[in-house]
């Protein structure tokens, strides 16, 4: 409370300080002064203010605002950090752009810069669905072994991850395991047969009772089609070998049976729209060296 | 009494106090929300973005009941690691048609903000029924219940005509049509499909839950978060445009 100057300022005697002038029933309130410091903050943090108004974008007007003049605005900023990353990767994307797959597998120097890419931005995207290092799960295949269901190659690889699996885009690849048990082209017993017959097509003993000849004979009409006469698949029709070991939805006779009944369509989304060029052919090249890559 | 002193009517009279506080609030707050009404580098216009449809909607109600926004935030900063990461960042016009926003402040998982196509149905199905399964570091709990839950759409015309008074642009045959809409979008070739095309631009009709019958939680869930984030197309979007 400011001091009223109609009564004289009266000094506390015990502190030596100026008092408000009042008087409670004897008590007094000291007049203490702010702490010199505290006042220059203060007035420093305002006079601050002012520069960082004439600066930086600050006050609203009729149809805009007073931009500053050192034109700073947050989405300029980001523009400029991004095209700041995109030159300090410039020439090392730009060949990886420009690069046959092939080409960069060759060259150390690209081989090193692609798998590095590459890797961050498997963790970000891929992960998810194939694990941190590429292992899979159910559903999911591991890309780390051979086994590969639309191709191992460079070009399959790329082809896959530019347009997905089932994802909608017109360049994808599209096929499905039909619901033989679903739409009532197989009974459960015939399933069953079936199933018994694809479990020892990855060289896992037939269970007992099972009845293997029939299924063989199932087997020839319904899905050699697609999987091969032997159940070796095609990676045209992106029907798995069944005959490898590490099925992808597991290689129990239930899971076998499950997936004779309601068909299976996995889908992989097609990163084509969301990464670009440099970066696709990154994880491809990642993917194809992390042991399986033919 | 100088002008010093005057502050002293302020001090001796609780009323005259209050009434000053409440104007110099007001004035800070003021000089912050208008403008944000009719500056036009603060309303942009972007091609592409409609509103929820109806399926998406319910899809958004349960995420809000779920509190999903208590974890992840649907805000791609301009910051270089965030567009680096999530994509481009998040435009106001993306989430015009959000009554209340899904920003969130809080991210203890990923940000949502471009989700949409970036995993599979099947994937969030399997997520959401349990999330170590797929992602064994991860800390989100399981919600099996979305896959066994039937979704209750009965008030979903009600849902359209209160966003309506918001402002969300649906049309009367969009509201009234709701019904068919959600169950036309989660059962993909069912009748009604290339009617819902036509009022909801570019919306996805498929099986999102991957249960055959009726339509549930996960069934919306999915639907919502299939297609946050894809309605601008950043091919043609002119990032300039709206630095004015």
């Amino acid at each position: 409370m400011s001091p009223d100057p109609k009564t004289p300022v009266k000094i506390d005697a015990l502190s030596g300080v100026p008092t408000t002038g009042h008087d409670w029933d004897g008590i007094k309130e000291l007049n203490t002064p702010l702490p010199r410091w505290w006042v220059i903050i203060f007035v420093g943090t305002i006079v601050w203010s002012i520069f960082y108004v004439i600066a930086y974008p600050a006050i609203p007007l009729h149809s805009s605002f007073t931009k500053g003049v050192l034109g700073w605005s947050s989405r300029g900023a980001v523009g400029k950090d991004i095209a700041a990353l995109r030159a300090t990767r410039g020439p090392m994307t730009a060949a990886l752009a420009k690069a046959s797959l092939q080409a960069i597998e060759k060259d150390p120097g690209l081989l090193e810069f692609a798998r590095a890419q590459g890797k961050a931005a498997f963790a970000d995207n891929c992960a998810p669905c194939h694990g941190a290092g590429g292992g899979g799960g159910k559903g999911y295949p591991n890309l780390n072994d051979d086994i590969w269901i639309w191709g191992g190659a460079l070009d399959a690889i790329f082809a896959t991850i530019s347009h997905g699996i089932r994802s909608g885009d017109p360049q994808g690849h599209d096929s499905a395991m039909p619901a033989f048990g679903r739409d009532g082209v197989l009974s459960k017993a015939e399933i069953s047969n079936v199933a018994d017959y694809v479990h020892t097509l990855s060289g896992q003993p037939a269970e007992q009772g099972a009845s293997v000849a029939s299924g063989a004979k199932l087997f020839a009409e319904d899905c050699a089609p697609c999987h091969g006469v032997k159940g070796a698949g095609n990676q045209e029709l992106g029907a798995p070998n069944l005959t490898a070991h590490g099925s992808l939805y597991g290689s129990d006779k239930e899971m076998i049976v499950q997936t004779l009944t309601n068909g299976r369509g996995g889908v992989m989304p097609a990163w084509s729209g969301r990464l670009d060029l440099a970066t696709l052919k990154a994880l491809t090249v990642y993917v194809h060296t992390l042991g399986g890559g033919q | 009494m100088s002008l010093w002193n005057k502050s002293v009517i302020f001090e001796k009279n609780a009323l005259i106090m209050l009434i000053g506080v409440l104007i110099v609030v007001s004035i800070g707050g003021l000089a912050q929300i208008v403008p944000l009404f009719y500056l036009k580098s603060t309303i942009e216009k972007v091609d592409g973005v409609r509103p929820y449809t109806p399926l998406e909607l319910a899809g958004r109600d349960i995420y809000v009941r779920e509190g999903c926004y208590l974890c992840h935030s649907q805000m791609i900063r301009a910051l270089r690691d965030e567009v680096e990461r999530y994509g481009h960042y998040s435009l106001a016009a993306e989430s015009m048609y959000d009554h209340p926003f899904q920003w969130g402040s809080k991210r203890n998982g990923p940000d949502l903000a471009r989700v949409g196509g970036k995993y599979s149905d099947a994937w969030h199905q399997q997520h959401f029924n349990d999330p170590r399964s797929l992602v064994p570091a991860s800390i989100m709990p399981g919600y099996p219940w979305l896959a066994t839950t039937e979704l209750d759409y009965r008030h979903i015309s009600e849902s359209m005509n209160a966003l309506a008074n918001e402002g969300v642009p649906y049309t009367q045959e969009m509201i009234e049509k709701a019904g068919l809409d959600l169950e036309a979008q989660a059962k993909d070739g069912s009748a009604g499909s290339s009617d819902l095309a036509k009022r909801y631009p570019n919306a996805i009709s498929r099986n999102f839950g991957g249960q055959a019958g009726a339509v549930t939680e996960a069934d919306a869930v999915i639907a919502y978060l299939q297609m946050l984030g894809t309605q601008v197309d950043f091919k043609i979007y002119d990032d300039k445009a709206n630095i004015r």
